[in-house]
């Protein structure tokens, strides 16, 4: 097997189609290519086992969420269980088969549309198909209602590719998160597959003014109604994750495991996590802070959502997914240790107040991130000149001494006068 | 005024394959051969035809930018070849060695009596002043120029490298000698870093500042010492000079010969028994090489550290600044799955399911695998892990691949030679070439600027 591949890796060798089989054949074999300039030894990791990483923590949000797929729908249909238990009410084959087939497909158009376009602009560029959109293609179906329409995530995955990355010259060129801009075009482009208290749940949409009608409000759409009485979630409930939402951001627990993988694995930025989650407790408190005044009446449209415990916030909604997953995206995010932590701050803070000022659509962290994004390299920029400018400062005590010719020069002036 | 100097910033590469320290004498070779490709900005102009019977110590050609600065020949015999490359460049210098050694030996002067003007014609004479380099550019010092100070480090840090207090052992004459010679080209002070614990010979030396540095690699870096200690402003020249070499100058000031003479370091894991071993500059690495054994067929065997050697072949010459020689395996294999399953047996700088974090005192036997291939730059805030100096490694980089000459400048440029990013190189996970891009991005300064 090992000979047979490398010796149609030499028959391809330049050729049109070698990125595609080049991606195949990286993927079964780490190739034997050595080193030829600077250092000859390298370290084991490369882009695909640090992307492998990433996918390793967003499987158990991922399997998470075709469970709890089923289990939404069933608890919509059904009522929701009066003693509900894990393994009983659950980790059923029911909700695990429910989720499957519909989780799966969107996992499976999300890759194999993906990776097309990625081939296709490899063989047409003549670089090697990157690796960026391993993460990407796990990103997009955990971020999607569970019953958008495989089409419609089609054109958005294309789109996002496209758009989102390719035009800028593919993996580590891109400006935007092409996972947050394919979940943008979505947002904007059907907007009402997108937000409302029917898309939450599996059949919620086909069931609309039927007589068999389900709803699946998110906790978020239920404040953002201005409803400020106790919801039938508990807090349990928000953290472990049993609760409406998209496909794989509800647990807040397993995102958290997800995150500190990341962070021990020293993969993702520690301190965009970090300064991310002070960003959403400051802009919380500050919120809380207002309706404790008394400055904002109960009739506000904002007040639902401005009363929400600030630290709530962070294990409702997509706020913890996009801080752990998207943000330490370290292609779109800052780049400098002292950015990230700006950045990250920034993110936590705006998130949470778009979330809670957004009329139309009660969540903000995708707005926040595709924001920072573009942000991202001018707070670099400015990181960056503070060390220009410590240099700038020290060169102005440089030492410059007179070459030994200048001293020869001026001799040989006095002599010839 | 001794500055002590710790860094945290780093990694140490722990490689099976340590030289130990036993010094044999190497056979003599037949040919000796100076590698043009060592002289880094230097356009040679040779002074002796092919055939041309020379004395060690003697011209064999001149720095054209430079009539001053000659290249000697480290051995007498008879200049047997001119190796040329394309539109006519020299690449190598091949000298048959006669059995009996004989030296072109001049009258130096009382060192003390000289001043620095003469101790500069002397050195650029004798075929002593290529080991002197220079910082901004990493290029051989230019002679018109007075350094605001020198640094010497005889801090061993890189894998597998020549241990400096060993080879340095007993040399403190010609130490003294050269570092004499050299305060006198400088009002600055000549600094030299030696290890936290370490009895070095430069314990006794007069006329240096000491600075005792401790941490992982790349602290014994010349590069990373001269950041803490008294960073290269733009307009600034500071001169760097390996101990190895000065023992070269030293012994020449003392004796008027020029003797190419140098303990070297015979390493890494393909070597059967590791040791030092006596030798001579352009020496083929043959003579000692297969004196050690080798473990394998194939191998890399290279002119240098793992991190920084250029590579050469058993039938090569020793490098005119290198005092270590490294084998280890070729990794030109596959390895299935390679990229995702745990990995015990090789380095890393994260803990993706790679498990050195748990050992770092472990020995690896890394081969020369690029263990991936080549991406554009993803991952940030890993080289800042490794990378002490006080500079942005990543803007840097990126600043040499557009060639931005100012953002280069700003950044930092001034300051860096292609060795200090050799341990970004290493732990890249997008395989960027880095010490080329540096380099590159220096060679255009140069051109431009300098």
């Amino acid at each position: 097997m090992k000979d047979k591949l490398h010796q149609i890796k030499l028959k391809y060798q330049g050729k049109k189609m070698a990125p595609a089989f080049n991606a195949i054949h990286t993927f079964l074999y780490t190739p034997n290519e050595t080193t030829h300039s600077g250092g000859h030894v390298r370290a084991v990791d490369d882009l695909k086992r640090t992307m492998n990483t990433v996918i390793l923590a967003l499987v158990p949000c991922l399997l998470f969420g075709i469970f709890n797929a089923g289990y939404q729908h069933y608890s919509a249909v059904n009522g929701f269980p009066a003693d509900f238990s894990v393994l009983e009410h659950f980790i059923t084959w029911d909700n695990f088969w429910l989720g499957a087939i519909t989780v799966l497909p969107l996992v499976i158009v999300s890759y194999g549309v993906g990776l097309a376009v990625e081939f296709v602009f490899a063989v047409i560029k003549g670089h090697e198909v990157e690796e960026g959109y391993l993460v990407t293609g796990m990103l997009v179906p955990l971020i999607v209602p569970i019953d958008t329409p495989l089409w419609m995530l089609a054109v958005a995955v294309i789109f996002g590719v496209v758009i989102g990355k390719e035009v800028f010259g593919g993996t580590g060129m891109n400006i935007l998160n092409p996972a947050l801009t394919i979940r943008a075009f979505l947002f904007f482009a059907y907007p009402t597959w997108m937000s409302g208290d029917k898309v939450w749940v599996h059949e919620g949409v086909e069931r609309a003014g039927t007589a068999d009608a389900i709803s699946g409000e998110t906790i978020l759409g239920y404040l953002a109604q201005g409803n400020t009485s106790e919801f039938s979630y508990s807090l349990s409930d928000m953290f472990f994750g049993f609760i409406p939402g998209s496909v794989g951001e509800t647990s807040t627990f397993l995102i958290l495991l997800g995150g500190l993988f990341l962070i021990f694995t020293k993969i993702a930025s520690w301190r965009i996590m970090v300064s991310a989650v002070a960003g959403s407790l400051a802009m919380g408190l500050i919120f809380n802070g207002i309706v404790d005044a008394g400055w904002i009446p109960e009739y506000s449209k904002f007040y639902g959502l401005m009363q929400f415990d600030f630290w709530k916030h962070l294990i409702v909604g997509g706020l913890a997914f996009g801080i752990v997953y998207m943000a330490t995206d370290p292609v779109t995010g800052s780049q400098t240790n002292k950015g990230k932590w700006i950045y990250g701050f920034l993110i936590g803070f705006l998130s949470v107040m778009i979330r809670v000022f957004n009329p139309g659509y009660p969540e903000g962290v995708f707005l926040a991130i595709l924001l920072m994004n573009v942000f991202a390299p001018t707070i670099d920029h400015y990181v960056v000149r503070g060390n220009v400018k410590g240099r700038m400062k020290r060169m102005k005590n440089a030492t410059i001494l007179p070459k030994p010719s200048d001293g020869k020069a001026e001799e040989l002036k006095v002599e010839t006068v | 005024m001794s500055k002590d100097i710790r860094i945290k910033k780093g990694l140490n590469i722990n490689l099976v394959g340590a030289a130990e320290q036993t010094t044999s004498k190497a056979p003599s070779s037949n040919v000796y051969a100076l590698n043009l490709d060592d002289f880094h900005s230097i356009t040679p102009k040779m002074l002796l035809k092919q055939g041309a019977e020379v004395k060690a110590g003697e011209p064999l050609f001149y720095n054209k930018n430079n009539e001053d600065m000659l290249f000697v020949s480290p051995v007498s015999g008879e200049l047997v070849e001119i190796v040329r490359g394309a539109r006519r460049r020299i690449l190598t210098i091949k000298i048959l060695a006669d059995k009996e050694q004989s030296y072109h030996s001049a009258q130096v002067a009382d060192l003390n009596a000289m001043d620095g003007e003469s101790i500069r014609k002397t050195l650029l004479n004798s075929g002593c002043w290529p080991f002197i380099k220079q910082r901004p550019y990493d290029i051989v010092a230019d002679p018109d120029s007075t350094p605001k100070a020198i640094f010497i480090s005889a801090y061993t840090t890189a894998p597998l490298a020549a241990d400096a207090d060993y080879v340095l052992k007993g040399k403190e004459a010609e130490l003294q000698a050269a570092i004499t010679a050299l305060g006198k080209m400088t009002p600055g002070a000549i600094h030299v870093s030696v290890g936290n614990t370490s009895t070095s010979p430069f314990a006794n030396i007069n006329g240096i500042t000491i600075h005792k540095v401790s941490g992982p690699h790349p602290a014994g870096l010349v590069g990373t010492q001269i950041n803490k200690i008294d960073p290269v402003n733009k307009g600034e020249v500071v001169w760097t000079v390996a101990p190895q070499d000065l023992v070269i100058i030293g012994e020449y000031l003392l004796t008027g010969k020029f003797n190419a003479q140098r303990i070297v370091a015979l390493s890494g894991s393909s070597v059967k028994t590791p040791k030092y071993y006596t030798t001579k500059i352009g020496a083929e690495i043959s003579t000692f090489l297969y004196a050690s054994g080798v473990n394998q067929d194939k191998f890399r065997l290279i002119n240098g550290d793992v991190l920084t050697g250029s590579k050469t072949t058993p039938e090569g010459h020793l490098g005119f600044y290198n005092n270590t020689v490294t084998a280890i395996p070729e990794g030109d294999d596959y390895e299935f799955f390679g990229w995702n399953k745990p990995v015990f047996n090789k380095i890393s700088s994260t803990r993706a399911l790679t498990f050195s974090w748990m050992q770092p005192k472990k020995q690896y036997d890394l081969d020369t695998n690029t263990n991936g291939e080549h991406r554009a730059f993803v991952v940030t805030g890993r080289y800042e892990e490794v990378f002490p100096l006080d500079i942005y490694p990543l803007q840097l980089l990126k600043a040499c691949m557009v060639k931005d000459l100012d953002e280069m400048e700003q950044l930092g440029m001034y300051e860096v030679a292609p060795e200090d990013f050799a341990l970004t190189e290493f732990i890249c996970i997008s395989k960027q070439p880095h010490q080329q891009i540096i380099r590159e991005g220096l060679d255009l300064m140069y051109q431009e600027i300098g």
